[in-house]
């Protein structure tokens, strides 16, 4: 190695061991704990549904009602400032977020947006029983799959 | 990675030396599937289980059923595109006969007598039964033909060199079970549609320095070959769920506390939703049946 070549070299590591240092200086805590919460309400009241749809409690019309409620109003937040560019799991070893997201943001958005269309069709059966409850539910689910196969690594 | 490598060297070396004979593609005449009437319909429960579809559907394709291929897989060994096996005469598979498929699945060998890279997982399918293997051929010819021309792998030597291939399956091709028989009728369904056709081992149990699955930690769990993370073991002692979450985790893709799944497993419960619901009970049995 010349001497020039091994300066490059040392000014290039000193510039990877530096970046880093300087991505730690923003704190993205507060949008991935707003993030997962938003997911993790939506899983309590698809538990909540789900649940009688399969039989393991009994068909109660006003919390399921409660629950599709709930997964609409969801739906309806905006999904922008919690999903910061950046926020990924390349740059962030608390989050399952892929990179991907930024690359085609849009695409993100509309498999939000179907989600809550999903959400308002599950809504409108909810309190009709048990029996509609099922098939509504494999909708919704479909597109919680659709964005995790795209967007979020396994564990 | 460099010791896959060393050890690769050494083995094609070691193959070579031994002779061609005993690492010779090897393939089995008519006989094998002599007597067997085709039926397409439990053809389509063997592709779907199997999941086919998952590798060589074309990768922008709004059609799963084009099996146009095109996806690509990055490996330590290099990148292998899954090549086109829709019925075109041409691009695709349409003259193959059922033994040739046979002789694919069963063997790793092609219809020209070379090797196939275990990136298509007949390290599971050697176990599927002739009878299916004659469904899955006559399904197969009733899916879309396309005319993609399939695409060339791009390997580092020596896994480019195809006759390297035949130590390795000397050492790791082998249609003997994992799990041990059952008595239970339901169970061996289960072992039948995971160890055979599910290929869930591929992705769930850690592999060795050569790519052979590890069957000593079987389904684990293990690093996510493509990206980061890990996938989940499944292993009694990693997932306690109950069998009748499992089954309904196959079916819908909740899990018991409704997260929903992603990743790679998406396409399998794609396929699994399209199953019998005794196929999901079956292989929630076998998973809970496991040591
Ligand atoms: C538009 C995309 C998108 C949709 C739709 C979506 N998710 Fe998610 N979900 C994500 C991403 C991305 C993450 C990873 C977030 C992170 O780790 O920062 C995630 C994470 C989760 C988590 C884990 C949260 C945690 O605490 O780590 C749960 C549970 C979850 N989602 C449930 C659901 C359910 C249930 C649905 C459907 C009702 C759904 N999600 C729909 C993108 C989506
Ligand atoms: C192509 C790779 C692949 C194959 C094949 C595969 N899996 Fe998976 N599996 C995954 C990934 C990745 C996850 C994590 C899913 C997620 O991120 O939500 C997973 C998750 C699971 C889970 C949930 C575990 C948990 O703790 O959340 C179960 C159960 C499961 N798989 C069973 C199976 C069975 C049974 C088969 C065979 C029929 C199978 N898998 C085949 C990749 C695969
Ligand atoms: C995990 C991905 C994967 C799955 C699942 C998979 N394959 Fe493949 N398949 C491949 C790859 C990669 C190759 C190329 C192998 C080679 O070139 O040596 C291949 C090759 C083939 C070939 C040889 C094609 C030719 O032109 O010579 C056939 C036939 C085939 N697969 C059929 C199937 C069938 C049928 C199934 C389902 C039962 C299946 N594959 C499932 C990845 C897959």
């Amino acid at each position: 190695m010349t001497t020039v070549t091994r300066l490059a070299a040392l000014a290039l590591g000193a510039a990877l061991v530096a970046a880093p240092l300087t991505a730690t200086a923003q704190s993205f805590d507060n949008h991935l704990a707003a993030r997962k919460g938003e997911m993790q309400i939506m899983s309590f009241n698809l538990g909540i549904l789900g649940g009688m749809a399969r039989g393991n409690m009994p068909y109660d019309a006003e919390a399921a009602q409660a629950a599709a409620d709930n997964l609409v109003a969801i739906s309806q937040l905006t999904q922008t400032v919690q999903w910061a560019e950046g926020s990924d799991n390349m740059e962030l070893s608390n989050t399952r977020a892929l990179p991907a997201i930024w690359d085609d943001f849009a695409d993100f958005q509309a498999k939000w947006a179907s989600f809550g269309e999903r959400a308002v069709a599950l809504q409108a059966v909810a309190g009709q029983g048990a029996e509609g409850l099922g098939a509504a539910i494999g909708g919704v689910g479909g597109t919680c799959q659709a964005c995790h196969e795209a967007y979020r690594q396994p564990n | 990675m460099r010791k896959g490598l060393l050890i690769g060297t050494v083995l094609l070396a070691a193959g070579i030396a031994a002779g061609w004979g005993i690492t010779m593609p090897r393939s089995d005449g008519p006989e094998v599937l002599a007597g067997l009437t085709p039926n397409p319909e439990n053809g389509r429960r063997v592709f779907l289980a199997g999941g086919c579809a998952s590798c060589h559907a074309a990768p922008e394709g709004e059609n799963d059923l084009v099996l146009a291929g095109g996806q690509r897989f990055e490996t330590p060994f290099g990148t292998f595109v899954a090549p086109n096996i829709s019925p075109d005469r041409g691009a695709g598979i349409g003259d193959w006969s059922a033994l040739n498929l046979w002789n694919a699945m069963h063997h790793g060998t092609s219809p020209e007598g070379a090797h196939y890279y275990p990136a298509f997982p007949y390290s599971s399918y050697v176990r599927a039964t002739p009878q299916d293997v004659v469904d899955l051929h006559a399904y197969l010819g009733t899916l879309p033909a396309s005319d993609t021309p399939s695409q060339p792998h791009d390997l580092g030597f020596p896994f480019s060199v195809r006759a390297s291939i035949g130590g390795w399956k000397l050492l790791f091709l082998t249609d003997t079970y994992v799990m041990p028989a059952s008595e239970d009728p339901q169970i061996m369904r289960g072992r039948y549609l995971v160890e055979a056709l599910g290929h869930c081992a591929e992705c769930h149990t850690p592999r060795n320095g050569l790519g052979a699955l590890d069957t000593a930690r079987w389904l684990e769990g293990a690093p996510n070959p493509s990206g980061s993370g890990q996938i989940p073991g499944i292993a009694p002692d990693k997932l306690d769920w109950p069998a009748n979450d499992i089954a309904y985790y196959l079916e819908t893709g909740f899990t018991p506390s409704f997260d929903s799944v992603g990743g790679h497993m998406a396409a399998v419960v794609k396929n699994y939703a399209q199953l019998p619901p005794e196929d999901r009970e079956a292989v929630a049995a076998y998973l809970k049946a496991l040591p």
